[in-house]
């Protein structure tokens, strides 16, 4: 076949063509991968509140409150209950003052305000220094603490959590995080 | 040129990375790990083969004025589709390569193949192109990425095998420009002693 002219109703023809073939074959990937998405990030969410907060027997998605930080926006906080006895609320909390800006972790805490467990939603923080955070050498110091007493600052901003050597800005943005999802608890009235 | 070695060619002859220089921006940002490297490997991969495929399916009834234009939007289906299918089912990946995926899009090698291969020959031989630059890029990134995580934090495909953490600046981003810099150095060596 000759190849096609380059004239304005060629050019309009056959872009057009394959951009509605393009639109398409994406509104069937996007149909075909919605559910396993929606899925996939759902599961994760469960997964962080499991390793954050002990056994729960409720569907903590279901019992989500929305809980003012007074800083002009909410954090999602997951009640986890067993057998309608209150174990502790999973909170998703966020600092903007990660190295690389935004990170995103799920805190877990005992009625009381103590710390249980933390893990990590979202960061792109610096591989090998800053995502350090996620390791159990960092982030278990805050088990089993309570941020009453516990101060969560760096020990260079006179605090009393050990940062990651190299990573003093990504150990910071950690001690925001969970101090926010604590002070937010503690507004709602709810530790 | 026969199909083997329009397959070859993608490895060594012609490899995207290593003597084209192609890409460069996905090459440096995502080897911090074998695994990164040869998952955005395989991703670009998937894309060069669709669009290199489609690409010389479609070269005959695409005007000339608009060929980029079209090959752009045929790329960035592709890309639409292995951002959305890795999302649904390989979330760890995906989120580690991140903000990479959807930029395969204006990753030179796809266009670079789609206009330099695609629109000029068969659908076969664009296809056999597609696959051997594809797989000539993950082999560099795995390369790449394997240098820099056995060197940078002393594991490698994620299993720990010294204590420490290793050479820290060969998981940062200067470390990915002197690594990939030593491997071009070495493949243009190999290139001379081979010619002599």
């Amino acid at each position: 076949m000759a190849k096609i002219e380059s004239t304005f109703k060629n050019m309009l023809l056959s872009l057009t063509l394959i951009s509605l073939g393009a639109s398409a074959a994406l509104g069937y990937v996007y149909e075909l991968t919605k559910e396993p998405i929606a899925l996939s990030n759902l599961n994760k969410k469960i997964e962080a509140i499991k390793m954050v907060v002990p056994e729960f027997s409720n569907n903590p998605n279901d019992d989500m409150i929305m809980l003012a930080t007074g800083e002009g926006d909410s954090l999602e906080v997951y009640p986890a209950k067993k057998d309608s006895v209150l174990l502790g609320y999973a909170v998703k909390t966020y600092s903007n003052k990660g190295f690389s800006g935004y990170i995103s972790l799920m805190a877990g805490f005992k009625p009381d305000g103590t710390i249980i467990n933390i893990s990590f939603l979202e960061q792109k923080e610096t591989p090998g220094l800053g995502t350090k955070m996620a390791d159990p050498s960092f982030k278990d110091q805050f088990s089993g603490k309570n941020p009453g007493s516990f101060m969560l600052k760096v020990k260079k901003d006179g605090g009393k959590v050990d940062a990651i050597t190299a990573a003093t800005i990504s150990s910071r943005a950690f001690c925001d995080a969970v101090a926010r999802a604590h002070n937010t608890l503690k507004k709602g009235g709810l530790i | 040129m026969n199909q083997l070695q329009n397959f070859t060619k993608g490895f060594f002859r012609e490899n995207p990375i290593l003597v084209l220089v192609l890409g460069t921006c996905p090459t440096l940002a995502t080897t911090s790990s074998a695994l990164n490297g040869m998952g955005m490997g395989l991703a670009t991969t998937f894309v060069l083969i669709g669009s290199n495929v489609v690409i010389s399916l479609l070269a005959n009834v695409i005007p000339d004025k608009v060929r980029i234009p079209a090959f752009i939007v045929v790329i960035a289906s592709f890309v639409t589709v292995v951002d959305l299918v890795m999302q649904a089912y390989v979330p760890t990946l995906y989120e580690t390569l991140g903000i990479f995926i959807p930029l395969i899009v204006v990753n030179c090698i796809v266009l670079g193949r789609a206009e330099a291969f695609a629109s000029k020959n068969t659908v076969l031989s664009s296809l056999v192109d597609g696959v051997g630059m594809g797989l000539g890029f993950t082999m560099a990134l795995g390369i790449l990425g394997s240098f820099r995580e056995i060197v940078g934090s002393g594991a490698i495909f994620g299993y720990k095998f010294m204590k420490g953490d290793g050479i820290l600046v060969f998981i940062l981003a200067p470390g990915a420009f002197i690594a990939l810099g030593y491997l071009i150095a070495l493949i243009n060596r190999l290139k001379k002693t081979s010619k002599s």
